[in-house]
Order: C-alpha cells, then sequence, then structure tokens
C-alpha cells in the first residue's frame, strides 16, 4: 500500500515538468563545476607531484560537486516537497487518502518514499559524474561512497522537515517558504558560534555533513539524520491525526 | 430483516461548545437508498465525515457491516464507498489511472484491478475517457468519475455527498438512474437538498436538522404526512418546528 503511494507520488513529480526543471539544472551547474574543478586539478597537478600528501583527483573534483549538490537539494526539496500535502488539502483530495484503508502512518512514509526516490536520483547525478573520472584515473571509492551516503541521508532529513510542513497548512507556497526557512536555518545554525563544544554544532546539518565530505562515516552523523528524519515523519502523523479529530 | 451494512450509534460532534452532530443513530440495510435531508449547515456533512473516518467522532460509534470503524479502521473503510461533496481527484492523472490507484489502495485484488476499473468505468459512463486527464473533464464527467472511486472496489456501502450538485439536467437524471442501479446490490447514503431527488432515487428517507434527527421513516410514509402539500410543505414543517420548540 505503501509502495503503491509511494508509486504515485513518484509519477505526479514525473509528470510536472518542475522535477524535469530540477534534474535540468542540478545537471547544468554539476557539469559546469565539474569541468572547472577538472580544469583546476589539471594545471596543478605536475605541482602537486613536489607535495608529501597530495591531494587526489577525487578530493579536488567529486568532493565539490556533492557540495554544490546538497546545496540544490536544499533549494529544491521545499519545491517538490510542498504539495505533498497542503496541495492535496487545498484540492480537497485527502479526503481520498483518509477514506481508503489505510493507516495514517502508510500515507506518510509513501509519501515521504516518493519523495526519497526522487532526489535519490538527483543524488546519482553526481555520483556517476564522480565515477566518469575512474576512466582517466585512480579514484578513491570510500570518498565517493562516503560523499553518496551522506547527500542520501541530508535528502531523508529534508524531505520529512519539508513534508511536516506541507502538512501543517493549505497553502503549498507558505509550506515551501517555511521549509527553506527552516533548511537554512539549519544549515548555519552554527556559524556565528566559536565554541568548538557548542550544542549549535550538533544541530547543524551542514556540521554533520561536513564528516561524510572528508570520507569520515560516523555512527553518531548517521544516526543525526535518521533521528531528524523518523522525528519529522512521527510529527507528521501527529499533524494529520489531529486533523481527523479536531475537524 | 437482513443484518444492517452500515449502524451508526449515539454519534456526536461537538467544535468547541458548539455541537454539530447531537446523538444521531440509524440503521442502513442492503439494497436500500436511504436519503439524507436537511438544510444547510445541519450537520449532514459532518455525519457523513465521521461515517467515512474522516473525522473522529466526539462519541457514539460507528459499525460497517458488523466491523467497528474506530477499533478496525482498516477493514471497515475496504466496505466503504464515499463521495465527499467536492469530489477529490487528482488532476494530473488520467482516469484509467486514478480508477487503478483507488482498486489499488481499496485492496483489490491484483488479477481483478482491470475488470474492477471496467466495471465501473462502465456504470458510470466513462468507457470514452479513460485516456484523458482528469484535469481535463467537464464538471459532469469528475462527478461520474467521483462516483465510478467510490464504486470500483464494490463496496457494501455507498456514501454519496449531493452528487448532482452543478450538474445540468440531464446528467442529473443519468446521475439518478445509476445512484437507482446502485441501490440493488449496494446500502447507499445519498445525501441532498433537492427534495425531488429523494423522491425519484430513495426507499428511506432521514431528515436532519441543527443536529439532530427530526424525521426517519420510509419514503411513502413521508409522502402520507404531506398529503396534498408535497414533499416541500412537509420537510419545511419539520425543520421550522423544530427551531420553534427551540
Amino acid at each position: 500500500m505503501m509502495l503503491t503511494l509511494a508509486a504515485k507520488e513518484l509519477k505526479s513529480l514525473f509528470g510536472s515538468p518542475l522535477a524535469w526543471s530540477v534534474l535540468a539544472v542540478l545537471q547544468a551547474l554539476l557539469a559546469y563545476v565539474f569541468l572547472g574543478q577538472l580544469d583546476a586539478y589539471l594545471s596543478l597537478q605536475p605541482r602537486l607531484t613536489a607535495l608529501a600528501n597530495p591531494p587526489g583527483v577525487t578530493e579536488m573534483v567529486a568532493v565539490p560537486l556533492f557540495g554544490i549538490a546538497a546545496l540544490v537539494l536544499l533549494m529544491a526539496t521545499p519545491l517538490l516537497s510542498m504539495r505533498l500535502i497542503a496541495g492535496e488539502r487545498r484540492d480537497r483530495t485527502l479526503t481520498f487518502l483518509f477514506s481508503a484503508p489505510l493507516s495514517l502512518t502508510e500515507i506518510v512514509l509513501g509519501k515521504f518514499l516518493g519523495l526519497l526516490a526522487f532526489l535519490a536520483a538527483v543524488a546519482a547525478l553526481p555520483a556517476l559524474m564522480a565515477l566518469s573520472l575512474y576512466a582517466g584515473g585512480a579514484l578513491d571509492f570510500g570518498l565517493v561512497l562516503a560523499n553518496l551516503l551522506g547527500l542520501l541521508l541530508l535528502a531523508a532529513a529534508f524531505a520529512a522537515l519539508g513534508l511536516f510542513f506541507s502538512s501543517l497548512t493549505a497553502s503549498p507556497t507558505l509550506a515551501g517558504i517555511s521549509s527553506l526557512g527552516a533548511f537554512l536555518g539549519l544549515w548555519v545554525v552554527n556559524m556565528a558560534v566559536t565554541d568548538p563544544n557548542s550544542t549549535l554544532h550538533t544541530l547543524s546539518l551542514l556540521k554533520h555533513l561536513e564528516s561524510f565530505n572528508r570520507g569520515l562515516v560516523d555512527s553518531a552523523d548517521i544516526a543525526y539524520f535518521l533521528v531528524f528524519a523518523a522525528l519529522f515523519l512521527a510529527f507528521t502523523v501527529r499533524r494529520l491525526d489531529n486533523q481527523r479529530l479536531g475537524g | 430483516m437482513s443484518n444492517p451494512t452500515l449502524t451508526a450509534h449515539n454519534l456526536v460532534r461537538r467544535y468547541g461548545p458548539h455541537t454539530a452532530v447531537d446523538h444521531v443513530s440509524f440503521e442502513l440495510h442492503r439494497g436500500e437508498v436511504l436519503g439524507f435531508l436537511g438544510p444547510n449547515g445541519a450537520g449532514k456533512s459532518t455525519t457523513m465525515q465521521m461515517l467515512t473516518g474522516n473525522l473522529a467522532p466526539s462519541g457514539g460509534s460507528v459499525r460497517i457491516c458488523g466491523v467497528d470503524l474506530r477499533e478496525h479502521p482498516r477493514e471497515a473503510k475496504a466496505k466503504l464507498g464515499y463521495l465527499p461533496e467536492t469530489p477529490p481527484l487528482y488532476r494530473d492523472l488520467t482516469v484509467d489511472e486514478f480508477l487503478i490507484l483507488a482498486a489499488k489502495l481499496h485492496r483489490v485484488g491484483k488479477g481483478e484491478i482491470a475488470a474492477a476499473v471496467a466495471h465501473a468505468k462502465e456504470r458510470c459512463g466513462l468507457k470514452k475517457v479513460g485516456k484523458k486527464l482528469i484535469g481535463a473533464l467537464s464538471k459532469g464527467y469528475r462527478q461520474r468519475l467521483g462516483i465510478a472511486q467510490a464504486i470500483v472496489h464494490n463496496p457494501a456501502v455507498v456514501i454519496l455527498d449531493e452528487p448532482t450538485v452543478g450538474l445540468d439536467p440531464l446528467q442529473i437524471r443519468e446521475i439518478r438512474s445509476l445512484i437507482r442501479e446502485l441501490g440493488g446490490e449496494h446500502s447507499v447514503i445519498l445525501s441532498t437538498h433537492i427534495l425531488p431527488e429523494v423522491e425519484s432515487a430513495c426507499d428511506r428517507v432521514q431528515i436532519m436538522n441543527e443536529g439532530k434527527l427530526v424525521f426517519q421513516d420510509t419514503l411513502a410514509s413521508l409522502k402520507e404526512q404531506a398529503g396534498s402539500g408535497g414533499l416541500e410543505d412537509v420537510f419545511v414543517k419539520l425543520v421550522l418546528n423544530e427551531e420553534a420548540a427551540a
């Protein structure tokens, strides 16, 4: 049931020009960064060999790609998640799901998985471009995989939070702008903090993503993203249940 | 009498201090079309939302074919078909895609989906528009599709909230004959404030006013009460009496 709903959401996404635009814009940006970094790497290569522990092509070309992809996710997820529940509420189609023999958890997870499947396609773009480097030299697969995992976990956290904001209102635009604000807030929440032990670092999405960017897969970071996503999915179920109770 | 397909027992719904539905109880039997009448704001739609699990009642219970809606919502909802006031249609799907989705979500077996969708389309006169996007359909077709999604899984109880609003006279006639047909196999609750609709399609009538049931009997008995004055007079009388008494 959950998967039926996820497939429907994915189909609706790919049926709209928005999803394709997101993929196209991302691909154009990625290509630009990819070629720029590759150029820089090639021109620096003779000098790099003189260093004792030189950065490899993966570090210099692939990692920035994932950085750009994370930023695009931050901008694009609100656009994609905003209509998931708010749009249905506005069009009064939520009744269709509520009247069907589905639990609220199934509805929320179905929508979440549909969006996450699309975001996984977004995350696959930089991964595939990084893999293309393998044709011309050695590649640090561990680093690429760590980056990909980080990006997927970030996508799950964004999708869950976006879905939650979408469940709060009947206006997709409002849901979208609130999600964007929340994402950006969580991105930069530790910016002004100088104390390295501050709890604000623990809250910052960027801080947790950084370890993955460096190739460090830390279970604490994985747990942060998973708990973050689970928490907002649970909030979304609660919110829909309250709507049924409160009318 | 056979076992009831739907039982509502002492349904109550409060919004803060306001009681929208006040201890409403009734039964529905197989093959019956129940006309649900009342002025705007009487609590008809609220009652229907509670019967279909879209709104939690403040008190009372609903049983569909003996299954409690609160305790076993899945089993109960699988036996229900609901067309709300605004047909819940995804504009970006085609008619076929939407009906297949509805059948799947209502747990129609894999092998039976195609047949169920074809049957629903035939009954609602949607054969020609299967490949069309819902967004491109006219109002009449959307209303028919709304009914089709409510009956595609062959539910025991079909609940229709004002299915003929905004349709032209010809379409109204078609929908009414469809409702009569549905009454053969399913139990139907038809909410409306159009009296001739009740006269042409329903076996039993219940009238609601200010959250309470003020009349509950067969159509024949309502007509008897009306005498020569017609249904309209007796409807006005029942509703106004209640207001005077309150």
